[in-house]
């Protein structure tokens, strides 16, 4: 599949967007000593990248514990993202929903989602709703390893099936989790296998490479956006960190098997081959590096100016018109 | 016009009219549920609507509204649930039906995690127009799994609504109002009252959610009914009034929010209040209602609040055994004799 250089320029201020923005984080959170679980998807940053270069602010995202990536890939503010973590009232979601629940309705981010498996059907019925419109948007459909394993999971792919709803399930195998090998919870090599049970096209993706993750989700698209129905894609990768900011990774697996990983960066491998090939130059790769860092940076300080949450917050946006008297009547607030 | 509000409708035919009225009246909204319609996707041999749903209440609508409006699913409560919820997060207005309100276990996760927290999560940035149809009710026989009345598991929940019809003029009302929310609504229909018939106005109507209704006004004791407990109150009521006491009867209609007001008001001038809940009683409903009415309206009180519920079991299969599950007239109408020392 043929990327323009605007394309390429972008996919990759996305992924050290993407990076930098779940280094520091972890560090602000850390210095800050707040609490909240940041689960961080760094290694793994070419797979939202290569899927979302297809989709515009109409196609629908439904998303993840481990969301960071999911978020800025589809156009999220990343400074509403940095205070929304630090806990400020300028927040994605003005400070209520924090790392594991960040959504952007202007952006088809339908939510990032706390529970494993959960937001699948969700974007199931984004396509639907697509569908009925008689538009052409699409909704990805974003899960782990884990997840592969849940009931809800096949439900839904079974129903964007029947109704060839304009879907793309992606599995992001990390080979893990929590300290899960997916190789103990999966009696199959490849996850991709279980479209078959569905008839749907089920494609492994070498998720270390955001050219081939950008291939297979270009085609996968297409099909969904032509009315030709869902796909399941399994893209391989790999969490160079624990499961969440608290777990020791080496727990559970070696050394050498993180180093065989890690050789395969996938931004360090885009930058080989665009220099290689003459796609981008060195230079114009080292601009776009520093204005990703610049806007963590900007993010940082949005979020230091601004507000925490008021206290009035804690009552709102339970129901769209319930009186907050309903809310509290008994808490002698 | 006169002859038109004192048209007399079944309250299955309510729930119909409701849905039929408001999806004419909006295009947005979609209707999914198991067997709904029935024979999916066999409109060439001839098949249209086999079903009309398990209770008749969806019969006829995929005529008039088609396959993309009128959706059978398949027996995947989660996925169609949750669709339910991200297809309303994505603009549309949906309805789901849960067959039978003990079938919740299979799809918790998407009540409880995405449509009661979204709103919340996401600081108020998004909306949910959806509508979750389900059953309750012992009474027919069908044992433990398709008989509970388990509507204080989803009233404990922030974030969704919860409305509990007591006969065909309240169920068209509080479907409409459902059915116009941007917020969850769960409506929870009562098997047994699918043949009452009662007044019922042609022309759409909201009742709103969160109000109860005096059924019947009185002076010695507040009844509140909740669902089909409503219609056992009032018949409680009659048997009181030929022993002269005269007790008020208060339709609840909502499970959440529960108008505590309508019921404190009543209490303020009765000084008595028996709650009458078919839900099992720890945590319920009824064990609410009468901790907030006696911490609101403790000086007005000239008896212990009581209530009347069915017990902490299962619901049983053997007929004389369900019968003493459910809480009847007798059974209403001994407590308020108990309560008034008579």
């Amino acid at each position: 599949m043929e990327i323009t250089q605007e394309a390429l320029r972008k996919m990759f201020a996305t992924m050290v967007t993407i990076r930098n923005f779940e280094l520091r984080a972890f560090t602000e959170v850390g210095q800050r000593s707040l609490r909240g679980a940041l689960h961080l998807s760094v290694g793994q940053e070419a797979v939202p990248t290569g899927v979302c270069a297809h989709l515009t602010d109409a196609d629908y995202l439904a998303s993840t514990h481990r969301g960071h990536g999911h978020c800025i890939a589809k156009g999220v503010d990343v400074r509403g993202m940095m205070a929304e973590i630090l806990q400020r009232a300028t927040g994605t979601n003005k400070g209520k929903g924090g790392s594991m629940h960040i959504a952007d309705m202007t952006k088809g981010m339908l939510g990032a989602n706390g529970v494993v498996g959960s937001s699948v059907p969700l974007a199931v019925g984004a396509a639907m709703a697509a569908r009925q419109r008689g538009s052409d948007q699409v909704a990805v459909a974003f899960f782990g390893d884990g997840a592969i394993n849940q009931g809800v999971v096949h439900e839904s792919m079974n129903l964007a099936a029947i109704w060839k709803l304009p879907v793309i399930f992606v599995c992001e195998n990390n080979q893990y989790a929590e300290s899960t090998p997916v190789e103990y919870a999966t009696p199959i090599p490849d996850l991709a296998e279980r479209a078959r049970g569905y008839n749907i096209p089920g494609v492994v993706v070498d998720g270390m490479d955001v050219f081939a993750v950008y291939d297979a989700a270009g085609a996968a698209i297409g099909r969904a956006r032509a009315g030709l129905g869902p796909t399941l894609l399994e893209c391989k990768t790999y969490r160079y960190y624990g499961h969440a900011a608290f777990d020791n990774p080496k727990n559970y697996r070696t050394t050498e098997e993180e180093d065989a990983w890690k050789a395969r960066d996938v931004i360090a491998g885009f930058r080989e081959r665009a220099v290689a090939e003459g796609l981008l130059d060195a230079a114009e790769l080292d601009a776009l590096e520093a204005e990703a860092a610049q806007l963590i940076e900007d993010s940082v300080r949005f979020a230091d100016e601004s507000p925490e949450p008021d206290l009035s917050e804690l009552l709102t946006d339970v129901y769209l018109d319930t009186p907050t008297n309903a809310l509290a009547r008994t808490a002698h607030l | 016009m006169t002859q038109t509000a004192e048209r007399l409708l079944s309250y299955r035919d309510a729930i119909n009219e409701a849905l039929r009225q408001e999806m004419e009246r909006n295009p947005d909204i979609v209707l999914l549920g198991e067997d709904i319609a029935g024979a999916a996707g066999r409109r060439d041999q001839g098949f249209v609507d086999a079903w009309g749903g398990p209770f008749r209440t969806t019969q006829n609508l995929i005529q008039q509204f088609g396959e993309d409006r009128v959706r059978d699913t398949p027996i995947s409560e989660a996925a169609f649930i949750g669709a339910a919820i991200g297809a309303a997060a994505a603009g549309m207005r949906t309805v789901a039906e849960l067959m039978y309100m003990d079938f919740v276990g299979v799809c918790f996760d998407q009540l409880l995690n995405n449509a009661a927290k979204m709103r919340y999560m996401y600081g108020g940035n998004v909306q949910l127009p959806f509508t979750m149809l389900t059953r309750i009710g012992a009474g027919v026989g069908s044992a433990a799994q398709h008989s509970e009345s388990l509507y204080a598991l989803m009233a404990h929940i922030p974030g969704l609504k919860g409305v509990v019809p007591s006969d065909a003029y309240t169920a068209k009302g509080l479907l409409t109002a459902a059915m116009r929310s941007n917020d969850p609504v769960i409506v929870f229909e009562h098997k047994l009252l699918y043949g009452l018939q009662s007044h019922v106005p042609e022309e759409p109507y909201e009742l709103e959610i969160g109000k109860a209704r005096t059924v019947r006004e009185g002076s010695d004791v507040t009844l509140v009914g909740i669902s089909r407990m409503t219609q056992v109150c009032l018949e409680a009521a009659d048997a009181l009034a030929a022993e002269g006491i005269d007790a008020e009867v208060v339709d609840l209609l909502s499970v959440f929010p529960i108008d505590y007001d309508h019921i404190a008001d009543s209490v303020r001038k009765t000084h008595r209040m028996v709650v009458v809940d078919e839900d099992t009683p720890t945590c319920s409903v009824a064990a609410d209602i009468a901790a907030t009415v006696g911490e609101e309206a403790f000086d007005y009180l000239d008896a212990p609040i009581m209530r009347v519920q069915a017990p902490h079991t299962p619901v049983p299969y053997a007929r004389n055994l369900e019968l003493a599950y459910i809480p009847d007239a007798t059974r209403v109408a001994n407590t308020v004799r108990q309560q008034l020392g008579a």
